[in-house]
């Protein structure tokens, strides 16, 4: 029989250690720091401070223009948390009419929409759609190419 | 009172769930999960069943109706449904230190110590949070012992009135009641076979069984049989290991005697409940698609450092045999092994077991070993013999094709949303 072909699973995403200066190193003014003295004991890990909750993170890919007043632009990346009730002033992750959209929620007027960070996409009245909030949208990642 | 109570948490649908979540346009209609390598339906959606389809249904026999657009079939994508019950369970994760998977989207959740309004509550937002967080909705059975807490899942799943949550204590009225109306053909562990001898000594319901003398239980029929009915009672007698449920999953795991974080020492547990699983395979003749291997630490050690992953890996094609599921096993284990954790726990899953008759036809793609080819030829030779009597062509061999029909099949895995990012979800702007 043949081998088996492997899928890989949530695998927890591995920890990315950065090196960080102690804070109580004062550099520069009393003279060079031990340099082993720089790296002890703490490194920062960017899943800790975007992915607050990972059962409930997923990541998903930005297409279209229509979020570029907001930062968001085609091609980003975002890290969409399930676990955060929505509310008005929040990027949010939506299903409308069966479409995943990424729009920000807000009240105009006691209304609730769903808005474009660019003028040439007017506002749309949830009430009208049969919509459905997926997640809140914690952060956006845009690489550049380097 | 705070009688310790454990919850049954049982994912509706799992595979179309997962599929749906991000999936919208699936919602509501019928949707199957068909396996990569026979093209059987190994899960459905309720609008499927509700069509008549069964579990093992062959993706031909269903053509037709997918081209009508009626229905839907994906391939089956166990990278997703591994990522997705891992989430599931990290979700539990947060409300007990108890929580042990059962299969790939069931699990029981310890409860100790809450009066009966929290634990309510509690199993309430269970649920709740569960659906929200990973978009998989559940049901939540939850009573003082196992055998109670699936009838209580059962319920919560099949009766409205619960609304997905029922949670039933060892006496009372509605256990009483709902004890009455389940058949023993739906208690945990009674087979069809015992349900007709107890038929013959009047015992039809779980409420007649669970008035039964255990000690007249255990001399006429079994000591599992005896546990079954003082479970009904509320008195706790099955742990995780003697809970099989044959038809549908083998689990085979075991906590070491000591931590472990070496690589040597949970190979070679995982190779032992992975042969371990392939004889309970050949035992009950069934095949299985593929194998969920989980490591665990000590919960209660936090000052250690925690990482309790699991992985599914599909098998190439159903099988009882050890050697692949051995591999795939170690393979698994190899993918999600990470130096500086201390295990407290190894164990395997095989997931998605089919009749081993249902497909013996496949043998014939692996001559490899001595007893398949043995079967082979046995099978050969009846087939020479049926041709020669009844002209020629009129059995031929089932060889799995490889034509465009297979191509499509294959083609209709959706992409590793969670686990690859190149195939992640895009969200319009």
């Amino acid at each position: 029989m043949r081998a088996c072909e492997i899928f890989q699973a949530h695998a927890t995403p591995p920890a990315q250690d950065l090196p960080h200066p102690q804070t109580t190193i004062r550099a520069g003014i009393s003279g060079f720091p031990s340099p082993a003295e720089d790296y002890v004991g703490r490194t920062l890990d960017l899943n800790e401070r975007l992915v607050k909750r990972p059962s409930a993170t997923f990541f998903m890919t930005v297409t279209g223009d229509s979020m570029e007043g907001f930062g968001i632009q085609d091609g980003d990346t975002l890290v969409v948390d399930r676990s955060v009730n929505a509310k008005p002033g929040h990027i949010l992750v939506a299903l409308v009419d069966g479409e995943v959209i990424v729009k920000r929620y807000e009240i105009l007027g006691k209304r609730p929409y769903l808005c474009s960070g660019n003028e040439r996409y007017a506002p749309i009245p949830v009430t009208d759609l049969d919509c459905q909030v997926w997640g809140v949208v914690r952060s956006v990642i845009h690489e550049y190419p380097v | 009172m705070s009688h310790p109570m454990i919850g049954l948490v049982d994912c509706n649908n799992f595979y179309v769930s997962c599929e749906r979540v991000f999936q919208p346009r699936l919602e509501g209609v019928p949707v199957g999960v068909m396996s990569n390598n026979d093209g059987c339906v190994i899960a459905r959606s309720s609008e499927l069943k509700t069509l008549g389809v069964e579990m093992g249904t062959p993706a031909f026999q269903l053509q037709q109706w997918v081209n009508q657009g009626r229905i839907h079939l994906l391939s089956s994508n166990y990278e997703l449904y591994g990522d997705m019950s891992a989430r599931v369970r990290e979700v539990l994760e947060e409300f007990s230190a108890g929580v042990e998977p059962y299969s790939i989207d069931e699990m029981f959740v310890r409860f100790d110590g809450f009066d009966a309004a929290t634990t309510l509550a509690l199993s309430r937002t269970l649920y709740r949070n569960v659906r929200q967080f990973t978009g998989i909705p559940v049901c939540v059975g939850v009573a003082p012992t196992r055998t109670l807490a699936k009838l209580a899942n059962r319920a919560a799943k099949k009766l409205p009135e619960y609304a997905g949550v029922c949670v039933l204590h060892g006496e009372s009225d509605e256990t009483r009641r709902l004890l009455e109306c389940t058949p023993l053909g739906n208690v945990w562990g009674v087979g069809r076979r015992l349900v007709e001898r107890l038929a013959l000594q009047g015992i039809e319901t779980a409420w007649d069984l669970r008035c039964a003398d255990p000690k007249t239980i255990r001399r006429r029929f079994s000591v599992t049989l005896e546990r079954t009915a003082r479970e009904l009672q509320g008195t706790p007698c099955i742990d995780m290991n003697d809970t099989d449920e044959p038809r549908q999953r083998i689990m085979t795991s075991r906590s070491f005697g000591r931590l472990t974080g070496e690589m040597s020492e949970l190979q070679e547990a995982i190779r032992q409940h992975a042969q371990r699983g392939a004889e309970k395979l050949r035992e009950q003749a069934s095949h299985a698609r593929a194998v969920l291997v989980f490591l665990k630490t000590n919960r209660h050690r936090q000052d250690l450092a925690q990482y309790s992953p699991s992985i599914v890996a599909e098998l190439t094609e159903p099988t009882d045999d050890s050697r692949p599921i051995v591999a795939a096993a170690q393979q698994a284990l190899a993918e999600i092994y990470r130096p500086g954790y201390r295990f407290m726990k190894a164990g395997v899953m095989l997931l998605d077991l089919v009749d081993a008759n249902r497909e013996q036809l496949s043998l014939l793609d692996t001559p490899d070993s001595a007893a398949d080819r043995e079967r082979s030829e046995r099978l050969m030779s009846t087939l020479d013999e049926l041709n020669q009597k009844m002209g020629r062509g009129t059995v031929r061999l089932g060889v799995r094709r490889h034509d465009a029909a297979w191509q499509l099949r294959c083609a209709h895995r959706t992409p590793r949303w969670t686990t690859q990012w190149e195939e992640l979800l895009s969200a319009k702007a």
